[in-house]
């Protein structure tokens, strides 16, 4: 899918200007137009978070749209100060990677079962599972709250790892099992003859060559897991294990008044993401289509 | 496959059957449970049907599904808008792959994020109002997220920006693996832009656009809590509660868990029914799976 469009150019043109009919330039212009238009409707309200975090109050009150005059920097200070930005962050990243981690694992051993052994009842499952992809947290929260509740597990590490390791286990168990079957069998089939286990060969051998589904697989998930809302808020009451996204929405409702402060705050809790998306863009986009096109 | 012990598959099966069976399993068959009695702590009296009742009595109820039926509204906005974008993109405008990424980047952001961002741009005195006033169109500055009549539009504009990134690049990997000659053919045959559109285009983009319809739904219904909970919190008044932000109160707040539960049992049923459609997709084209 990274592959460039073919050049729509004929190659007779490419060596001169050719003269475009009118109605032809006007129809490129029309789209550059429209795609200029679809851009700057995504970069205003980007720009809006920039430009003001480095605005005093004063400034912002002033002019909501210039650039800041003077730049100032005392909101990210005053953002570190009223929010506990380094706990949200620490906090985040905990339950992120553990349960990212306890469902690849997991997975990993559901998926090879379903694409290389034989047992009964196999494609209903695999149907029942891939299905829950698609159900809303919302349904499941009150029985898994009041279930963490009696356990006393409500705002501990463990009780939020386990849930949202369920709750991303069938979109990775659909993901590595599509990918499993595509390795060809020949593979497996000349390490069986070497004397190889099941598990070496899921191990030694599906794994590394599924390495792409993982990154893709692990992608999806750590921005599923860090952008939750919902089941932080509900599972994870208390300060010392609340989220980098509860803690943003606290935050931002206690500064709404003082919208440079809010602004900085709502920056420092993207810049994960973006650096993030910056550097694996491709994993990004990939991981996200391949639940759904082809597949 | 693999020869193994009778055993084996269900080894590997195990841990995953477990934590589905406590992610999913036990609160898919407590909802039903939860939803016939009076909740009082972990447990209470058995009272039928009451809890439903109730609910069907709710007016805060009813106009929370009505606001969910009016943000299904966006779901053809976000296939129209996508679409448009992914054929022009896909159309080798220059530099799409710039506009590509750009595009993407709300989708990439957190849900509270926008809902904090967007709540201070909307504001009476925010960013959009400001801007329109210094243009001398002050008279279009309303109060977006204010006045009961608009906060629902104003959330549904604010889900459209985030979720049409996800269109795009869905509908431009589509694009990108058809064949390009069923796409030249169109012109040569000496269709205009629309009618390729519509006639070569579209038909090719069927399977994907009935999983982005049905997806978009789906979060429509039963996944739109951050943004609602950022933005207005399902204010003014109710004007923008949804069912989710109403289970959250009625577990949460007003502590019911068995009214929750009811509502959380309609919400299952209804997905349920419109899982049928990906499923059907799916199984059709099990041959070309793979990523």
């Amino acid at each position: 899918m990274n592959q460039a469009p073919p050049s729509e150019m004929p190659a007779s043109s490419a060596g001169y200007k050719p003269r475009r009919p009118l109605g032809r330039s006007l129809a490129a212009f029309t789209k550059h137009a429209f795609l200029i238009l679809a851009t700057l409707l995504v970069i205003v309200p980007l720009y809006f978070v920039v430009i003001t975090s480095l605005k005093s109050m004063e400034n912002y009150s002033l002019d909501k749209f210039g650039f800041p005059n003077p730049i100032y920097m005392g909101n990210f200070l005053t953002a570190l100060r009223g929010g506990r930005y380094f706990d949200w962050f620490k906090n985040s990243i905990i339950l992120t990677l553990g349960s990212v981690l306890v469902s690849a694992v997991v997975s990993s051993m559901g998926a090879f079962a379903f694409a290389r052994l034989k047992f009964r009842f196999r494609d209903t499952l695999l149907a029942a599972v891939t299905a829950l992809m698609i159900v809303p947290p919302v349904v499941m929260l009150v029985p898994l709250f009041l279930l963490l509740s009696q356990l006393n597990m409500t705002s501990t590490y463990w009780g939020a790892i386990l849930v949202y390791a369920a709750l991303i286990t069938p979109f990775s168990v659909y993901l590595l099992t599509n990918f499993f079957l595509t390795i060809p069998f020949e593979i497996v089939e000349s390490a069986l003859l070497d004397g190889a286990t099941s598990f070496d060969i899921l191990v030694k051998i599906l794994l590394p060559l599924a390495a792409p589904a993982i990154v893709t697989m692990v992608v999806v998930n750590m921005l599923w897991v860090w952008n939750d809302l919902l089941i932080a808020l509900v599972l994870l009451p208390q300060d010392n294990t609340r989220t980098l996204m509860v803690g943003v929405t606290i935050f931002g409702s206690r500064y709404n008044r003082d919208v440079p402060i809010a602004m900085a705050g709502m920056l420092m809790a993207s810049i994960p993401m973006i650096l993030a998306y910056l550097i694996g863009q491709r994993y990004f986009i990939q991981g996200l289509v391949a639940g759904a096109v082809k597949g | 496959m693999i020869k193994t012990g009778k055993l084996t598959p269900y080894l590997y099966l195990l841990p995953m059957i477990l934590l589905l069976v406590f992610g999913f399993g036990y609160p898919l068959v407590a909802i039903f449970n939860f939803s016939l009695r009076r909740i009082r702590g972990a447990s209470g009296p058995f009272i039928g049907l009451e809890n439903y009742r109730q609910i069907f009595k709710d007016d805060v109820f009813r106009q929370a599904v009505s606001h969910n039926v009016v943000l299904l509204l966006a779901v053809p906005i976000m296939i129209m808008i996508s679409i448009l974008i992914a054929v022009v993109l896909f159309e080798q405008i220059r530099g799409w792959r710039f506009y590509r990424s750009i595009l993407f980047v709300p989708y990439i952001l957190a849900i509270p994020v926008i809902g904090v961002v967007f709540s201070n741009i909307l504001q009476l005195n925010g960013m959009l109002n400001e801007t329109l006033r210094a243009w001398g169109l002050g008279k279009l500055a309303l109060d977006w997220i204010g006045n009961p009549n608009l906060t629902l539009w104003s959330v549904m504009a604010v889900i459209i920006w985030r979720e049409v990134g996800f269109g795009i690049v869905l509908f431009l990997a589509r694009l990108l693996s058809i064949n390009e000659e069923l796409i030249d053919a169109g012109k040569v045959d000496g269709a205009n832009w629309w009618q390729r559109l519509w006639f070569v285009i579209i038909p090719q983009l069927r399977t994907v656009i009935e999983f982005y319809g049905v997806v978009s739904v789906i979060t429509m219904l039963a996944w739109i809590f951050s943004y609602i909970y950022t933005i207005s919190r399902g204010g003014p008044g109710n004007a923008t509660v949804v069912m989710e932000l109403y289970v959250y109160n009625f577990a949460f707040r007003n502590q019911l868990p068995g009214i929750a539960s009811a509502v959380a049992v309609i919400l299952f049923l209804v997905t349920l029914v419109l899982i049928i459609p990906i499923i059907r997709v799916r199984s059709t084209n099990v041959a070309e799976e793979m990523i």
